[in-house]
């Protein structure tokens, strides 16, 4: 075995590990749990981990900056809201439009609002903890003035096709969610973008020393966890039918939680989209295996931080620090 | 009153199967100044450490203090007690605590619950500091503090906890020459005060100036001990290297056109008035101490900054620089003074740092960047400058310096530029590293390229400048031909 | 005189300042006493907090588990007073003060021993004692405290025109916790260690620093600051509610980091915490008499944070006039 790995990458190893993770703790929780391994439990995760999992993307990308985002929430929210209130008052009647416009309009914000916090960190050269934080109480205090705590509800019935529709047996929300995967591992991957993330998130200085525009791909990088966050308010939307100020914002921290256990460095230029993926799975496991058991979401919430611990712990003798 | 500080024979270090130092012998004798040569990698650190007792030596070993018995292994307790410190290069001192706070810092860990009473810190910190005849302000916050106001601190901090055998692992590195001068005149006092300096550093002109001694270590072994006297920086380099470095002067050469010229190039407060011309296959050097202007008109020409006025022109076409960018697609090429944190991305690999300044081209022509063509690239330029690389997918940290540098170069030469502007490009870089880079330069020129060489070694100059423009107080001094007058003189001018 | 102003701790003063005279101006109630007291009153837990995560912050670290091991304190000590009868105020402090403690040395166990980042090990730790509080107190509240708990213990009282303003304990705590660590961290050597280790660990190390101790104690300072507040703040609601201080943690970090405190470590002041605490509270306070909507606050005071972040860069922002800049590199 230790000779089959000697010769892989590091990355390579990270990727195994957390598949090998993935697949004990499905065993684990198929031995405990008597109907673990059935179709319906899948299919129920695969409704539930697209919200987080949109979200976590979303943390992630700004971690690998060097920065953070901790305006994901709020601004999935706000974008939510700004969606479901113009589907109210506009296209009530208009289904079939609804959706789409729904959709741009989620999107849309986002990337405004992610834009403007980029713009912010690269140009005021603020740290992004802050920056973000202001930008999250702002961003709820919005909310709130704009909605005086109300929920807005009642979407036309063609929201429910994509909240908890199927398309070739594969829920909708989880097709959204693969392929928003699939594109930021094509930017992190393959694009001069990606590249320059990494680059940025490691030391910044050296980089524009070499000629890339630092502050665009800032700029870029927060305009992109905003639209990502937009994009899963939408997805809340459509599952809930109704949106109020506040809503996931528990995700916060397990956003931030799930990046760590994917192996992003937190201090910038290191982390890769496949081990996110699968780390997001692994949660996703915990908690509906542990649902399934008849333990509350909370358990789950205390179980993540554990494994998230015990993962660190595990990693350990691994680290190097950079 | 005993005439050696420190006596260590027969020091053997293994680190498992590989040998760090082979029976190696290090006299000092009370008040000496004495030089620890040799490239990097060839054990000093290590004996270093084996001195101040953070190593353990093989079984064998005879160290010797003043007059105490031999014995086999120094304890970090023996060395503190005979006085041993040791300043690293990283000078280990703290940003955000005043000068005081820095220099009395072993009084805050020996009495943690002792209440901090400032007044008598400062006055501590003051006797210290007139004692050793410099002028620091013991409320200054250290991380305000130029580095060789910090260096003078780290000094007074080992002399506050009164070390009579003090280590100094590249004190100039960093330094202008009038910063070097200072500090070697303090180094002078404190030998004569009765104590004796260990001086690490790759400046060899430095080290025959204010060292008695020059002790060489290669690959481990004990090469010998020498009097400065009578001693030349070739023949120190040839110990040091075990080669023969003839490094011949440039003849006269065949230039091309005029690919860069300056204007009457001034920026308020930094440069005035600056115009020179680079032609094809030209070495320029520009030198000056520091502070004369040389890095703010290379970081002007590379669009870091703007000029305030003059003109800049490239291949007789006028140009402005908005940023880096510009003056790359423009031709021009810089490699940093600070290799560490501005030329490379340490704990990015190789591969990304050597493909970062040619994304656009590589992602050509449909945005795809091929992490295959990456690899290739970086490749490509290992192999053209010949650079010692096992994995190109390793961080690049994990290179010698002389091999990060040529990864520097790598990068730059990937952007086929007209003008390669290099600033000190061998600082911290061996001596027989250094030969290598400069073949490498010799040998862009040669195909054309213009090469400004920012350098204040008066011997690089001396060799591998085809004319020199000597900078003082942001204005041009002197503009000559290095070799019509000998390196001494040179080096002079240079200082004046 | 112009470096006590071009503190972060100045400027705040400075800030603060302004908005009281603002405040006393434009509003009856802003300027008396009864409010004043108020203020002091309500605000005691978040300076407890904010005091005990300065000082993880200038060791170098972070920590955002300290508002959720409150809730735990408040919840495991009232229950374990309840169940022993009662007990009475030493007993209660001492109790927090050791369940707190020990939540924090729990994170300095995993951040010293096995080396992982602090941010990391406070949101496994975050996660994991608010996901077993929740889940073990089923969310349920706890209504009956001891008595002593209960009834207010005024310490100092001024009558007024109409009927009294009062003090009550948890401001003689707060003070208590606020010069305890401005001692600590001003006046003493350890607290110097502490600086230094922010500042740079390496050469802390290399200097002969316990680091194990430094860490133990910042974590386990801030665990204390986060058990005596949890005591407090189930002392003034006089009840105990799970999730009621969730989310503070990031008020308290942005008032903190507003006060002058560093991510990066070896900076920060017990002065400037307490600042940034009161800047904020000050704010609201306004907003509330100024009589706009409550539904506003949160977004003029997460514009405030973000307009006081770009102040306090101001000096990168700005091109700086290259003769000063160059002065200021001669002189160093």
């Amino acid at each position: 075995m230790r000779k089959l790995i000697q010769g892989w990458s590091t990355d390579r190893i990270e990727l195994s590990a957390m598949i090998a993770f993935l697949i004990l703790s499905i065993l684990v929780f198929a031995v405990i749990t008597p109907n673990f391994l059935s179709p319906g439990i899948f299919r129920s995760m695969a409704f539930q981990l697209p919200e987080l999992g949109l979200l976590t993307l979303a943390m992630f990308i700004p971690i690998i900056a060097g920065g953070l985002n901790l305006a994901v929430t709020f601004t999935a929210n706000i974008c939510g809201l700004a969606a479901a209130f113009v589907v109210q008052k506009f296209l009530a009647e208009n289904g079939a439009a609804a959706l789409p416009i729904a959709l741009l309009i989620s999107v849309t914000i986002g990337l405004g609002i992610g834009m403007l916090v980029g713009a912010m960190v690269a140009y005021v050269v603020a740290h992004p903890i802050l920056v973000t934080l202001g930008a999250m109480i702002f961003l709820r205090g919005l909310g709130e003035l704009l909605t005086r705590g109300a929920d807005i509800s009642g979407m036309p019935a063609v929201f429910e096709t994509v909240g908890h529709g199927t398309w070739l047996g594969i829920p909708i929300p989880m097709l959204i969610f693969l392929i928003a995967v699939a594109i930021c591992f094509y930017i992190m991957q393959f694009t001069k973008l990606g590249f320059s993330i990494h680059m940025v998130g490691s030391n910044p200085k050296a980089t524009m020393f070499s000629g890339i525009d630092v502050n665009r791909v800032l700029v870029w990088v927060y305009g992109l966890s905003g639209a990502l966050s937009g994009l899963a308010g939408f997805l809340m939307l459509a599952r809930f039918n109704s949106v109020r100020v506040g809503h996931g914002e528990s995700y916060l921290l397990i956003t931030i939680l799930a990046c760590f256990l994917a192996g992003a460095n937190p201090f910038g230029g290191f982390g890769r989209v496949l081990p996110l993926a699968v780390g997001l799975i692994s949660l996703q496991v915990i908690a509906s295996g542990m649902n399934l058991m008849g333990a509350s979401q909370h358990l789950a919430t205390a179980a993540w931080g554990g494994f998230l611990i015990l993962v660190m712990i595990l990693r350990a003798p691994f680290q190097s620090k950079t | 009153m005993a005439e050696y500080a420190l006596r260590a024979h027969n020091v053997t270090q293994k680190f498992g199967a590989f040998v760090a130092l082979e029976d190696v012998s290090f006299d000092l004798k009370v008040g000496e100044v004495h030089c620890l040569a040799g490239e990097n990698g060839c054990g000093k650190s290590t004996l270093i450490k084996v001195i101040n007792g953070v190593n353990k030596p093989e079984p064998g070993a005879k160290i010797s203090f003043y007059d105490s018995d031999p014995s086999s292994r120094v304890t970090p307790t023996d060395a503190k007690s005979h006085g041993v410190h040791v300043i690293w290069q990283d000078l280990a001192l703290f940003p955000d605590l005043t000068v005081a706070e820095n220099i009395t810092f072993d009084s805050f860990v020996a009495s943690p619950f002792a209440f901090r009473d400032t007044t008598r810190k400062i006055a501590r910190a003051s006797k210290i500091i007139t004692r050793l005849g410099v002028k620091l302000d013991p409320n200054a916050k250290l991380g305000d503090l130029s580095i060789a106001k910090r260096q003078l601190v780290a000094i007074c901090r080992v002399l506050d906890a009164d070390a009579r055998i003090i280590f100094m692992d590249e004190p100039t590195a960093s330094l202008t020459r009038k910063e070097t001068q200072s500090l070697l005149a303090i180094v002078r006092k404190l030998s004569a005060d009765g104590i004796s300096i260990v001086f690490v550093s790759h400046r060899l002109a430095e080290v025959l100036d204010v060292c008695e001694r020059v002790t060489v270590l290669r690959d481990g072994a004990f090469v010998g001990s020498y009097p400065t006297e009578g001693m030349t920086q070739k023949k120190l380099s040839t110990l040091m290297t075990g080669m023969d470095l003839n490094e011949t002067a440039r003849g006269v050469q065949d230039f091309g056109d005029t690919a860069i010229e300056l204007r009457g190039l001034s920026r308020h407060g930094e440069y005035d008035d600056i115009s020179f011309s680079v032609h094809r296959g030209e070495i320029l050097g520009l030198t000056g101490l520091m502070g004369s202007g040389r890095t703010e008109i290379a970081l002007s020409l590379f669009g870091m900054t703007q000029p305030d006025e003059g003109t800049i022109l490239i291949d007789g076409v006028p140009v402005t620089f908005r940023n880096s960018r510009d003056a790359i697609s423009a031709g021009i090429a810089y490699v940093s003074e600070d290799r560490l944190n501005l030329g490379l991305v340490q704990s990015q690999s190789i591969v990304k740092n050597t493909a970062s300044t040619v994304l656009d081209d590589l992602a050509k022509p449909s945005y795809f960047l091929s992490p295959a063509r990456l690899t290739a690239l970086c490749n490509n330029w290992i192999a053209q400058l010949k650079t010692k690389v096992s994995d190109p997918h390793l961080p690049v940290s994990s290179l010698s310096g002389g091999n990060q540098q040529r990864i520097v170069l790598a990068k730059w030469l990937a952007t086929n530029p007209k003008v390669l502007i290099l600033d000190a490009p061998t600082v911290g870089v061996d001596v027989g590293a250094k030969a290598g880079i400069f073949e490498i330069v010799r040998g862009l020129a040669a195909k054309g390229m213009a090469i400004i060489l920012i350098s204040d070694e008066a011997s690089e100059i001396h060799t591998h400048a085809d004319r020199v423009l000597i900078l003082r107080g942001g204005k041009t001094h002197q503009d000559l031909t290095p070799s019509s007058v000998e390196e001494e003189k040179l080096e002079e001018m240079i200082n004046a | 005189m112009r470096r006590a102003f071009s503190s972060a701790e100045g400027i705040l003063g400075l800030l603060i300042v302004v908005l009281a005279v603002f405040l006393t101006i434009s509003t009856d109630s802003f300027a008396s006493v009864q409010n004043l007291f108020d203020l002091l009153n309500n605000q005691s837990v978040n300076i407890i907090f904010a005091v005990g995560l300065v000082v993880v912050l200038v060791a170098g670290g972070i920590d955002i588990s300290f508002s959720v091991a409150a809730s735990v304190v408040q919840y495991i000590v009232v229950t374990l007073l309840v169940s022993m009868g009662g007990g009475n105020w030493a007993i209660g402090l001492f109790l927090a003060a050791a369940t707190g403690i020990s939540l924090g040395l729990i994170n300095a166990l995993f951040i010293h021993r096995f080396r992982i980042v602090s941010i990391i090990v406070t949101i496994g730790t975050f996660n994991l004692f608010f996901g077993l509080l929740m889940y073990l107190s089923r969310g349920r509240s706890i209504y009956t405290i001891p008595d002593w708990l209960y009834s207010r213990v005024a310490i100092f009282s001024i009558e007024l025109e109409r009927g009294s303003a009062t003090l009550y304990l948890p401001v003689l705590v707060m003070l208590f916790m606020v010069f305890a660590t401005w001692f600590l961290l001003a006046k003493t050597g350890f607290g110097r260690q502490i600086y230094g280790f922010g500042s740079n660990p390496d050469a802390a190390r290399r200097s002969g620093i316990n680091v194990a101790l430094i860490q133990g104690f910042a974590y386990g300072w801030l665990g204390l600051c986060a058990g005596i507040a949890g005591l407090m703040q189930a002392h003034i609601v006089r009840e105990v509610v799970p999730n009621a201080l969730y989310g503070r943690e990031l008020d308290i970090l942005a008032a903190v980091v507003l006060g002058g405190a560093v991510l990066g470590g070896g900076r920060g002041t017990v002065l400037g915490s307490v600042l940034g605490v009161m800047l904020l509270a000050l704010i609201q306070n306004g907003l509330n008499l100024l009589g706009i909507s409550p539904f506003a606050f949160k977004m003029i005071v997460g514009a405030i944070i973000l307009g006081a972040i770009t102040a306090t860069n101001l000096d990168r922002i700005l091109p700086q006039s290259r003769k000063s800049a160059k002065e200021g590199q001669n002189n160093a």
